[in-house]
Formats: C-alpha cells, sequence, structure tokens
C-alpha cells in the first residue's frame, strides 16, 4: 500500500495522480494500479509518467470504472501498486522525437528527462494539458489541438521515433517510416487481467506470432506489428 | 502447526491451493512476486498437441464482479511445453498439473500420451515430473473440441475413456458449469476410471457492444469467471461431492480464505484459485495465511475436520 499525495484534475477527464514512495522503474514501463477490493476484478495498468526520488506520477484519464474510481481519490488515501511490467522504451541513441497523441503523452514525460533533448511533439483534441511540463525537456516542442500532429513531424530528421498514442495514429507514423532508415517504436495500450505476461488476453499480433502487451510490450518496434490485425477488429 | 495436507488419487498437496489454468501460466511470472512453492500445486495453461495462437480480438472484458475471456487456449503446443516450460517445473515443488486440451479425440489421446512418456522417463531419472493431467473437456472458447466435449455425458465419456486407456497418471476431469448435467457427468467420469473432478469452468456468457452493434468478442461468446459466479460453482461443488467418492478440486470465484474454506466444507479435497490471481498478483501466499488464521481462530488441527460438513 503507498499514500497518494495529490490526485489533482488538470483537464476534461484527465488526472494526474502522485504517489508516495521511492520507484526504480525503466522509461515506458507501468505499474498495476488498484485502489479498490473485489470491484473491479481487474486492476488497472497505467503507465509512469514520472518519477521524482520520493514519489512517481500516473498522468490517467477517466474511461472507464476503474479510472473513475482513481479520480476520486484524495491526498491521504491508500493505492495499490506493483511493479513496474513491461519492457518500457529502449535506450536509443541519435536524433529522437517522442510523439504523443492524447492521453498518450503520459509515458512521454519520464522518458523525456532520460534521453538527450529530445524534439517533443504533442498533440490533443478539444484542449492541450501538462504540456509546460515537457517544455524544459524537449529541444523542440511542438504542440498541436485538433489538427493531425504527424503533419508536423518530418520522420527523415530522425534516428527514433517514440510513440504513444492512438492506434491509428501510430499505424500512421508506422507507414511514414516505411523505407527510411528511421526507427519508429510504438507503445501499446490494451484490456489486460495479469499485467505480468501470464494470462494471454493483451496480445497484439507481430510479424512473428503474438506477442503480450504487457510483458513483450508495451513497446513495440513499429514494423513489427501487423497493423492490419489491430485495426480490422 | 495447522495441517493443510491434502490428498488427491495418491498425490500428496502440501496444502489446498492449486493455482487454475489459465491465469498462472506455468508459474514463472508469480515466481518472481512470490514463493510459488509454498503453494499446493499448479495446472499450467491448457496445452494442445500443436501450438495455438488463440482468438483474435478482444480477449477480456470486465463484469459485475467478474470476467470474460477469450484466449482460445493459445499455447505453446506439448512438445514445446516438455521441452521448455518442464525446465523450470522441474525446479519447482507444487503439484504438477498439466492441463489437456483438444480438438478431437484423436489429439487428447496423443497429447495425453506424450506428456505420460515424458514424465515417466522424467521418474526413472529421478526428476521431477508431471504428476496428473487434467483434462480439460470445458473451454468455452474454441470453436472445435474443448466444451464441445463437455457438454453431452456421452461424448465425454468417449474422450475420457480412450484418454484412460493410455495413461499411467492420475486423471482429472475439469468439467463444464455448462453442462447438461454435471452431476451426471461427474459420475460418469468416476466411472470411467478418473480419479478426480475439478470443477467449474467458466460459464459461457457475453459482451454486446451497442454502439458497433456486435459482440465485443470475434467469437461471440466468452468464459464468465471471477467472484460473480462463486455462489453456483460452490451449490455444483456441494452437488457433485455427494454424488462421487473420487476427490474432488473445487473452483469458481475463490477470492478469499473464507471462500476456500467453503468449498473445502462443501467437499472439495483441495480448490483451484484462478480470476483471484488477477485481482491479487500475491494470491497464493495470502489465502494461505488466511487459512491457517482461520485454522487458529476455529481451532481445527487439520483440513479434514471440516471437508465435506455440509452435508
Amino acid at each position: 500500500m503507498y499514500t497518494i499525495l495529490s490526485n489533482e484534475r488538470i483537464s476534461e477527464g484527465i488526472y494526474l495522480m502522485t504517489v508516495e514512495g521511492q520507484f526504480q522503474a525503466r522509461m515506458g514501463q507501468f505499474y498495476m494500479l488498484r485502489a479498490w477490493n473485489q470491484a473491479p476484478v481487474l486492476s488497472r495498468p497505467i503507465s509512469i509518467c514520472n518519477m521524482e526520488k520520493d514519489c512517481i506520477q500516473f498522468l490517467y484519464k477517466i474511461a472507464g470504472e476503474g479510472t473513475r474510481l482513481f479520480a476520486l481519490l484524495r491526498a491521504g488515501d491508500s493505492i495499490q501498486l506493483e511493479g513496474p511490467f513491461g519492457n518500457g522504451f529502449p535506450d536509443v541513441q541519435g536524433r529522437t522525437a517522442l510523439v504523443g497523441g492524447g492521453i498518450g503523452i503520459a509515458p512521454l514525460l519520464y522518458t523525456a528527462k532520460q534521453l538527450d533533448n529530445p524534439d517533443i511533439y504533442l498533440g490533443f483534441r478539444g484542449q492541450s494539458y501538462m504540456t509546460e511540463a515537457y517544455e524544459p525537456y524537449a529541444n523542440e516542442l511542438i504542440v498541436r489541438v485538433n489538427g493531425n500532429l504527424l503533419y508536423d513531424l518530418d520522420m527523415k530528421k530522425y534516428d527514433n521515433v517514440l510513440v504513444c498514442g492512438p492506434l491509428g495514429m501510430m499505424k500512421a507514423a508506422a507507414l511514414m517510416a516505411e523505407g527510411l532508415d528511421t526507427k519508429v517504436y510504438v507503445s501499446f495500450e490494451k484490456r489486460m487481467a495479469c499485467g505480468i505476461g501470464a494470462c494471454y488476453v493483451c496480445s497484439v499480433m507481430n510479424k512473428n506470432g503474438n506477442r503480450k502487451v504487457c510483458a513483450d510490450g508495451p513497446v513495440f518496434l513499429a514494423e513489427e506489428v501487423e497493423w492490419h490485425a489491430e485495426l480490422s477488429l | 502447526m495447522r495441517n493443510l495436507a491434502c490428498n488427491v488419487a495418491g498425490i500428496p498437496f502440501n496444502n489446498p491451493i492449486v493455482m487454475a489454468s489459465g491465469t498462472f501460466g506455468f508459474g514463472q511470472e508469480y515466481a518472481k512476486l512470490y514463493d510459488i512453492n509454498k503453494l499446493g500445486g499448479i495446472s499450467c495453461k491448457g496445452l494442445t498437441l500443436h501450438p495455438r495462437k488463440g482468438n483474435p480480438g478482444a480477449r477480456v472484458w470486465e463484469t459485475a464482479g467478474g470476467m470474460l475471456n477469450s484466449v482460445g487456449l493459445e499455447n505453446p503446443g506439448i512438445d514445446a511445453f516438455l521441452e521448455d516450460e518442464m525446465k523450470f517445473w522441474e525446479t519447482i515443488e507444487p503439484v504438477k498439473i498439466a492441463n489437456l486440451g483438444g480438438s478431437n479425440i484423436e489429439e487428447y489421446v496423443l497429447g495425453a500420451l506424450k506428456i505420460t512418456k515424458d514424465a515417466e522417463e522424467r521418474r526413472k531419472q529421478n526428476q521431477r515430473a508431471v504428476d496428473m493431467i487434467e483434462l480439460n473437456i470445458s473451454c468455452p472458447n474454441v470453436k472445435e473440441g474443448g466444451m464441445a466435449f463437455g457438454v453431452k455425458t456421452a461424448v465425454a465419456r468417449e474422450v475420457i475413456r480412450e484418454v484412460r486407456q493410455v495413461t499411467s497418471l492420475p486423471l482429472a476431469v475439469k468439467l463444464s458449469p455448462n453442462a447438461e448435467n454435471i452431476v451426471d457427468m461427474a459420475v460418469m467420469c468416476e466411472g470411467e476410471g478418473a480419479e478426480c473432478v475439478s470443477l467449474i469452468n467458466t460459464f459461457s456468457g457475453m459482451k454486446i457492444d451497442i454502439y458497433q452493434r456486435r459482440s465485443v468478442f470475434h467469437n461471440m461468446y466468452a468464459g464468465l469467471s471471477g467472484p460473480s459466479i462463486k455462489p453456483i460453482a460452490l451449490r455444483m461443488v456441494h452437488q457433485v461431492a455427494q454424488q462421487v467418492t473420487i476427490p474432488v478440486m473445487g473452483m469458481g470465484g475463490i477470492a478469499s480464505a473464507s471462500d476456500v474454506i467453503e468449498f473445502i466444507m462443501a467437499g472439495a479435497e483441495v480448490v483451484q484459485v484462478g480470476t483471484y490471481n488477477f485481482m491479487n498478483l500475491r494470491a497464493g501466499e495470502e489465502l494461505l495465511a488466511g487459512i491457517r488464521s482461520f485454522m487458529e481462530l476455529e481451532n481445527i488441527q487439520s483440513l479434514d475436520e471440516i471437508r465435506g460438513i455440509i452435508q
């Protein structure tokens, strides 16, 4: 059990939870969060948004019952955390861009802090949020609201592009990099049960067969993902 | 020290906590979180003769007090299991149960043969090996086989009879709550020489996306598990335990030590824990501690004192 230091609403349906404790995790990994006993049955996989010496932060969007319950938590309340789980983003070298769409910006803050001043592209519908937190770690920060963020991205400028956002956006980034030397890494979100690789409910189709988002991912090389299988379902 | 020991078909279990097939993999992932050698047993991810990719599309949906799953028996196949996963299983103490599925009788028989031969060879070399086969005739998530064998008693009888002839390992049959008559099914299993019945597998269920106007599952239906099914599971275990003399592995929605005690009072020799592993990644440890404290509180020396006391 950990103690919540704060849980602020920072935009419509978007919250930032700060939990006290010393954590060690890689950029792009996630924790399974739980703030209830029996219902809902499943814990919720939430990526690491930020870590400081004495706390960890989770940026989340209310998307269902679990996140709705998270949003009701107050400073001083308890929360269970298991993790960190997943592979996280690789230690990339060279010119790097981080691309986040909507709540997909969440894992990119801690990632930006680990990398050497990447360019950061953040896209939103309706209104932007949290962008000021990314600014200190960005070589260049590009924010776009209600447009196609990928129009702003010149793939060939980069050796690596790390993307987290809607499936369609991640696929589009994968297509843009075809034929280029740019490596695109995408961070997936799937409904999970165990979060540790035992139950096989969060599979994603990959050119080499099924992969578990929780244990083999959530980060995959975009060129290895069978996008048609993911988007047709 | 309280005695939690149990026994199924001559195989000693250190305690009644067995991890249910499909929720615990082969145990390696959970072994990073707690000492799984404390467990009574592990029933592995459902195995089939050939590797299976499982079902496309959504595989899980949370429900009120439970979850639907439609994994579709994704597994590496028996050869890969014996080659790879057994390396880990050789190193752990809990009773090792190989959960075996199939699309037709031949696949069940060939699968059972391979598992049995491997276990016999390992035993000769004094290695740990599979202790028991749990025949899965109750998976609702595969189009052919699986539950198709577990609904009608006459159909199930054929599979069990054939597999019984080719394995020297104790045979447990995992029963479906979707069976036409689960008590008849269990009685038949005993008659065909099964040493154990385990019940219940998941209920066939459904979830519709009302905006997309379709089932969220590619296979239309999926298997319901979790606390919401516990009262029905408990009733079925009780009914079956009244009618068979072979041990019953009871399961269905167990999510606390008191749930475990209920199943044992209903007549289960051991229990299996499934969905609760997702609710609490350290479920095994916590349940064992809870059972011990209940036994202390009620001054129970051995689980035999309470097993099947609800008549």
